[in-house]
């Protein structure tokens, strides 16, 4: 989310940032474009007309005796205005609270609410190490209970048994007594989605807000929501006392205008955003990153974060006093190499978040299908024997064809992932465990997909203390 | 991903029971509930006439009617005003600027001096935009007619697909279901829970089984069966997400390898809701699997008709139906002059003596 909203900004923001001289005229210029771009990326126009007021009025009184020069000074304004509309600094749940502390999940349809309480339940059991229990009061759409009830069985937390016969507020109240039996430190309640319009289902949304009386009470929005996303924020928070906001399906190629709306219009914080399908896909969204990220200056802090959190230490460690040992970089390495960056949601994900890389025009998808062939290439490990993965220079013809058989592969692609692999334990080999991002990543040019692609030097410098 | 729920009005009394109040509706909900005479609708359907006030409040021509409210002049600020009211219903940049471009043009050529005038051009504009997304569709040509239904997470596919089923076997015609949505909790119980509902046969597998094998299953058993249509709804999926869009390819290749005029239908299903995006996600599943329809969901919300008009702007592609409400019967074929008329209805009631 957000490169193509940040690509026209940049382009936009590139012609004004050398001008050693500002008029009324090319801010004006330049504002028309921000404009458009933003309407383009669904920012709600009574929201971009006040965003460009705003601008306006810093860039034309600017101070011209400042250290940045005068189109500097507009991109940080335009910068520091997005920041503003999103708000300044992450915020958190906050659960403090007799437990059980309840969460209250509400939005349209289709948003992605269950999907949002699935992850949202793994992320405080585990993160937070709280014990959690999750409720549905969805009673309208089919088999919606089962779909909650097949998630928390999926992760292991509790689950309070309801059905589509009971009213949304006894199912609530039930859930409230079960979750004070079970001890529990936390409960999230599913609701029904709602068209904001439909008076009776949000009378009913009331009502179950007045039963669970939550401690957070969140409006899950899909970050692919157009102009009338304000609208729709605006209805629920005039009917509830929302806390904060979770945006949701961030993994397209939406421009999150509606990121930038909703702050605005409700006041209320974005918390979090919902990122892919897997059950870990849920990131703490901290929008001085995110604006960052929208004028191409990257989000190195995200991604050490994620890398800290979702790498495996121990296997890291473990390679490296491997290497350092001086035993080589085998298959079975080289998989759990391909699994770490599955983790880290994938080198789409990590690619985002680096300094200058928004700037590669890299195709959609173009990432993506180098993460199917790295799939791929676990596939044809997982069909290798131990020996093999241990000894790649065994395996030669009648093996191949066996690994190609076994992993559902053709033998080119067996082919592939040995020299693919050769080139990682080149490196390695060169890295001598000093573990150094940069070089792995160059090194990484022979991957199919990215055709021997260039890096800017020390593009990747942010990362160098990643446990790879 | 959740979807949208839909109380059906002939199977459940006890909902209808629930909201027994016709619900308040504006935009395209209202406009077609109150237009009878048009379109079929069951005597259960609830009809609501709404005050005035409401439909200034929320929708794209009480936008446009405050564009002609007060004094005005037909100038570039009118124009510009009108752009911005267009740009706000969705209908993206590009698409408000080109048709406020050919009004201006009209505007000029026949000499239109009163807000009726302009209105009544803006709608002819925006109904010649929308012509080539009204097409006829006939699925009894084929047997079984095979369909399929794409679209990213939430925008109501399985919804869509059970009311789509409801409607064709209403008029008679033999419906099977596939229920390849292998990835989502309870998905298959979701449609599995509608086929009961409306008595209409599910072919299913296990939750995690292979999408392109439920597909087959289901093709067989239709020619089987003799099935005169045969509806598959496939897993929601972000059109970025090219390992999952490759495993939609699969379906398809699975279904035309029987044979190559299958399916004969790639519907992708688009929440009206939905910004500039749909564009994006319309063109990477069209690419992917060569999408042959549109049907628009979740119209009812209030005016956000204007996706229609930049999707078709772009694509041309047919828009089979839009979705203005939760029951089978609110999934409305679609009518390029029905919808211009409710994007823009006549409000010289509502401009008053300036008209």
């Amino acid at each position: 989310m957000f490169e193509q909203l940040g690509d026209r900004l940049q382009g936009t923001l590139k012609k004004i940032r050398g001008q050693a001289r500002l008029s009324e005229e090319n801010i004006s210029d330049a504002m028309r474009e921000v404009r458009i771009a933003l309407l383009e990326a669904d920012v709600s126009l009574p929201v971009v007309k006040s965003f460009i007021t705003k601008v306006k009025q810093k860039a034309v009184g600017v101070d011209v005796s400042k250290s940045l020069n005068p189109g500097q000074m507009v991109v940080k304004i335009v910068q520091d205005e997005l920041v503003e509309l999103m708000g300044a600094a992450n915020d958190a749940l906050n659960l403090a609270q007799t437990p059980p502390a309840v969460i209250l999940v509400a939005g349209l349809q289709g948003a992605g609410k269950t999907t949002t309480v699935g992850k949202l339940a793994n992320l405080l059991k585990n993160r937070e190490g709280k014990r959690v229990m999750v409720a549905s009061a969805d009673i309208y759409r089919p088999a919606a209970i089962e779909q909650l009830k097949t998630l928390a069985d999926s992760i292991d937390v509790a689950f309070c048994q309801s059905s589509a016969d009971q009213k949304a507020v006894d199912i609530v109240a039930n859930a409230k007594l079960a979750a004070k039996n079970g001890v529990m430190d936390v409960l999230i309640i599913d609701t029904a989605g709602r068209l904001h319009v439909d008076g009776e289902l949000m009378e009913e949304i009331k009502a179950v807000h007045a039963a669970a009386n939550p401690v957070e009470t969140l409006f899950v929005v899909d970050s692919m929501t157009g102009q009338d996303a304000v609208v729709s924020a605006k209805a629920f928070d005039e009917a509830l006392p929302l806390t904060g906001v979770i945006l949701t399906k961030t993994d397209g190629d939406a421009r999150g205008g509606a990121a930038l709306s909703i702050r605005e219009v409700t006041g209320k914080p974005i918390k979090f955003l919902g990122i892919g399908e897997k059950i870990d896909g849920i990131e703490a969204f901290h929008p001085d990153r995110v604006a960052s990220r929208i004028l191409g200056m990257g989000d190195v802090m995200t991604l050490i974060e994620e890398a800290e959190q979702k790498v495996d230490k121990e296997k890291a460690e473990k390679l490296v006093k491997k290497l350092k040992k001086g035993k080589g970089f085998d298959l079975e390495d080289y998989r759990d190499q391909v699994a770490q960056m599955n983790n880290m949601g994938g080198i789409e994900s990590m690619m985002d978040k680096l300094p200058g890389m928004g700037n590669l025009n890299l195709p959609t998808g173009a990432m993506g299908g180098m993460m199917g062939d790295m799939n791929k290439s676990v596939a044809i490990i997982n069909s290798m024997t131990p020996k093999e993965r241990q000894f790649p220079a065994l395996i030669k013809g009648g093996r191949k064809k066996r690994i190609a058989m076994g992993s559902g592969t053709e033998i080119q692609d067996v082919n592939k992932t040995l020299k693919q692999f050769m080139q990682m334990q080149k490196m390695m080999k060169k890295m001598g465990g000093k573990g150094k991002m940069a070089k792995m990543m160059r090194g990484m040019g022979g991957m199919p997909g990215m055709g021997g692609g260039k890096f800017p030097p020390g593009g990747m410098g942010g990362g160098g203390g990643m446990p790879f | 991903m959740t979807e949208s729920n839909i109380p059906e009005q002939a199977e459940q009394p006890e909902l209808a029971k629930k909201k027994p109040e016709a619900k308040k509706r504006s935009g395209f909900a209202r406009f077609f509930s109150r237009d009878k005479d048009k379109i079929e609708q069951t005597p259960s359907e609830p009809v609501s006439v709404e005050e005035g006030l409401d439909k200034s409040r929320t929708s794209l021509m009480g936008k446009i009617g405050n564009v002609f409210k007060g004094s005005f002049d037909i100038n570039d600020d009118l124009f510009d005003e009108l752009e911005e009211v267009l740009i706000t219903s969705d209908i993206g940049v590009e698409a408000s600027l080109e048709i406020v471009e050919k009004l201006r043009e009209r505007v000029k050529s026949d000499k239109i001096q009163d807000a009726p005038g302009v209105i009544a051009g803006l709608r002819a504009e925006i109904a010649s935009v929308l012509s080539p997304a009204e097409q006829p569709w006939d699925v009894l040509h084929q047997r079984p007619y095979v369909m399929l239904m794409v679209g990213v997470n939430g925008v109501g596919k399985t919804t869509t697909t059970a009311k789509i089923a409801k409607q064709f076997r209403d008029q008679g015609k033999t419906v099977m279901l596939a229920a390849a949505d292998t990835f989502r909790a309870a998905a298959v119980e979701q449609l599995q829970e509608w086929g009961r509902r409306m008595d209409i046969p599910v072919v299913a597998q296990a939750h995690g089984a292979d999408a392109a094998a439920v597909a087959y299953d289901a093709l067989n058993s239709a020619i089987v069966k003799g099935s005169q249509v045969l509806i598959i709804d496939t897993a929601g999926r972000l059109h970025t997400q090219s390992d999952l869009m490759e495993q939609l390819q699969k379906i398809n290749r699975v279904l035309s390898n029987l044979d190559p005029s299958m399916p004969h239908e790639v519907m992708q299903i688009l929440d009206a809701g939905t910004g500039q995006n749909a564009l994006s996600q319309l063109e990477h599943f069209q690419k992917a699997v060569g999408v042959t329809s549109v049907c628009l969901t979740k119209l009812d919300g209030s005016a956000k008709g204007g996706l229609a008009i930049s999707l078709t702007q772009k694509y041309g592609l047919p828009i089979r139906y839009i979705g203005v409400g939760e029951g089978y019967l609110d999934l409305k074929p679609f009518s390029a002059k029905e919808f211009s008329d409710a994007l823009i209805p006549d409000i010289s009631d509502q401009i008053g003596d300036k008209a």
